[in-house]
């Protein structure tokens, strides 16, 4: 194909400008990074780090003898693990019966879910309803509220929707049960799509910290973005103040390079776990709710 | 099943009536093992969405924990009537309103235009690895996305900051600057969300039909008239979707940001609808009040979907329902 001159300057310009926006974007990640490997000392010596002479391990070390921390990153992966396995069973098995079209009500279901998308009853009803149910600074006020949401279930039943209707009926020829046939054969024909909402999931399990700080006054079972925010943000004030200054205190290091250490480890498993999802998330999400 | 529903059609209305309910109830029993797997699902949206809508109920009474739900005394709309002479209700619909209209102008327009220079990127593993870049923001909590602002920002130690000053410039104060606070709130998201947003477009995008670029190429168009006469057009559905939701949502604003970007300095440009009903219900216990609050808002949300969709529709589009 020939390509005219104007193509090519065309191309080149959208490479450049596109090269440039991811440079911008990474940047903020790249100067987390070089800072929380640089040592303490050097970082308050340059005062501006853009390449460690030294990269030390000193203030990771630092933050993971930290009991607060460990306790509440233990916290937070409790809620991913075990918060995302009941999401994900709870939402395809909802989304799979209703995707079943001789299902008794299904519109009326249907409706009804949907109308929960459209109007929000706000912060206080929901409050008073956890506190009513004594959910108050137990594990499963961060869980149970947020086990399902309706525009999952809706994009999950496209999604169930997609897989030939054929299949059911010759396993049921063959004797499989309801459950037997979602548990055998749907799931794990399903996996993409799984992938991509236990992600989803597991990402909002991780960074819960609105509802913690809503339902949670025990020490014990702060997750990890509260102890972050108190770490990270709220260092001026004195009552959350005290974790960073105890942690800088007795360690003599400054809390900047703690504090972005805190946010590489805080944002470590995303960052492992991404890559390995990231070709699904699109097409799992994707076949429900545009072409479905 | 269809067949039976229309023999009982011709018959007798109270037989009708007898035999649809039996075939309801026989459909319950062949199907009871479907709606096994999904009765967590159905508890959740009765306990946890339901329940509440039912709970809103106490912005018409006063609620007192002690007395109860039932029998809190009734008082109509004297909590909406409270709200709405209250001089903080201006500044709170100024804020809401002016965060999501500094949205709606500056990072609405930017997904769209993201994924219109991926899809004319030519070279994939340019496009892939840009792709990943620009959605990773957006799986990062907005406390991890605050702190890095302030890491970034502040005064004493922030980058740009020292930078500033290395160039011989006076520091700036992003953190506690009332004029630039609305700002930093948009940029925040544009940084954690634009590139998500191109999820969607793109999505569209590869619905197109290749034979569209051929035949616009062949009647001569380079490649920017393709882009606006075949790519734009084919995405043009999702944009007013998109736009839809959007405006549904222009008494929302991210609550997690706020709260977590507010400081004393800039509580006055900073206080919207959801930090308010933070503070008036959650702190200091007045629940009547601020779940009175939180219905305006909710309702005003509905109405402007409504509206929004019709327009939608009146101008030809398919709208969201």
């Amino acid at each position: 194909m020939i390509r005219s001159t104007t193509d090519r300057l065309f191309d080149g310009a959208i490479i450049a400008a596109l090269v440039l926006i991811g440079l911008l974007m990474l940047f903020p990640f790249y100067y987390v990074f070089v800072v929380s490997f640089t040592s303490p000392v050097e970082y308050l010596r340059k005062g501006l780090v853009l390449l460690p002479e030294q990269w030390t391990l000193t203030s990771y070390r630092y933050l993971l003898s930290n009991n607060v921390f460990i306790k509440a990153t233990g916290v937070s992966a409790f809620l991913a693990t075990a918060g995302t396995a009941l999401s994900l069973l709870v939402t395809a098995g909802g989304a799979y019966a209703l995707s079943r079209k001789r299902l008794q009500g299904r519109r009326t279901l249907l409706i009804l879910i949907l109308m929960t998308t459209l109007f929000n009853p706000g912060l206080i009803p929901p409050y008073l309803l956890v506190r009513e149910l004594h959910l108050i600074n137990s594990i499963w006020a961060l869980i149970l509220p947020v086990l399902t949401s309706g525009w999952y279930v809706i994009l999950m039943k496209g999604f169930f929707e997609s897989i030939p209707d054929e299949l059911e009926e010759a396993a049921k020829i063959d004797g499989a049960s309801d459950i037997g046939i979602f548990w055998r054969i749907i799931l794990p024909l399903s996996l993409p799509s799984l992938a991509a909402f236990g992600l989803f999931y597991a990402v909002a399990y991780w960074n819960t910290f609105f509802f913690a700080v809503l339902y949670i006054n025990k020490p014990d079972l702060r997750p990890l973005q509260i102890v972050l925010q108190q770490l990270l943000i709220d260092n001026s004030s004195s009552s959350s103040g005290e974790f960073a200054n105890q942690l800088s205190g007795e360690i003599q290091i400054p809390t900047d390079t703690l504090k972005m250490a805190a946010i590489m480890i805080s944002t470590g498993p995303i960052l492992l776990v991404y890559p390995l999802l990231q070709k699904h998330f699109a097409k799992g999400v994707m076949v429900g709710s545009i072409k479905g | 099943m269809d067949l039976q529903v229309q023999q009982n059609r011709t018959a007798a209305p109270h037989t009708n009536q007898r035999s649809r309910l039996k075939t309801i109830g026989r459909g319950l029993i062949r199907d009871r093992a479907l709606y096994l797997i999904a009765s967590p699902m159905l508890l959740y949206f009765l306990i946890f969405k339901y329940v509440p809508m039912w709970g809103v109920l106490i912005a018409f009474k006063n609620y007192t924990p002690f007395v109860g739900f039932m029998k809190s005394e009734w008082v109509g709309l004297e909590h909406f009537y409270r709200f709405f002479s209250n001089e903080a209700f201006i500044l709170l619909l100024r804020n809401t309103l002016a965060i999501n209209f500094l949205n709606l102008a500056l990072f609405f327009p930017l997904p769209i235009l993201l994924s219109l220079m991926l899809n004319e990127a030519r070279r994939e593993w340019i496009k892939r690895t840009i792709q990943s870049i620009i959605y990773l923001p957006h799986f990062l909590s907005w406390v991890v996305i605050a702190g890095i602002t302030y890491l970034l920002l502040s005064t004493s130690d922030g980058i740009i900051n020292k930078l500033l000053a290395a160039a011989g410039f006076a520091k700036f104060d992003f953190l506690t600057n009332e004029s630039v606070f609305w700002l930093l709130l948009t940029f925040q998201s544009i940084w954690k969300e634009a590139g998500w947003g191109t999820v969607i477009f793109l999505a569209a995008i590869t619905s197109v039909d290749p034979q569209q670029y051929e035949a616009a190429r062949i009647d001569g168009a380079g490649r920017l008239r393709q882009m606006w006469h075949v790519t734009l057009p084919a995405i043009r559905n999702v944009i007013i979707i998109l736009l839809i939701l959007r405006v549904g949502h222009m008494m929302d604003v991210g609550f997690e940001q706020v709260y977590l970007m507010m400081n004393g300095a800039v509580s006055n440009v900073a206080d919207v609808f959801d930090t308010y009903v933070y503070r008036s219900g959650i702190q200091q216990a007045q629940f009547s009040y601020s779940t009175a609050v939180g219905l305006f808002k909710s309702i005003v949300g509905v109405i402007l979907v409504v509206i929004t969709n019709r327009l939608a529709k009146k101008f030809g589009e398919d709208g969201v329902y």
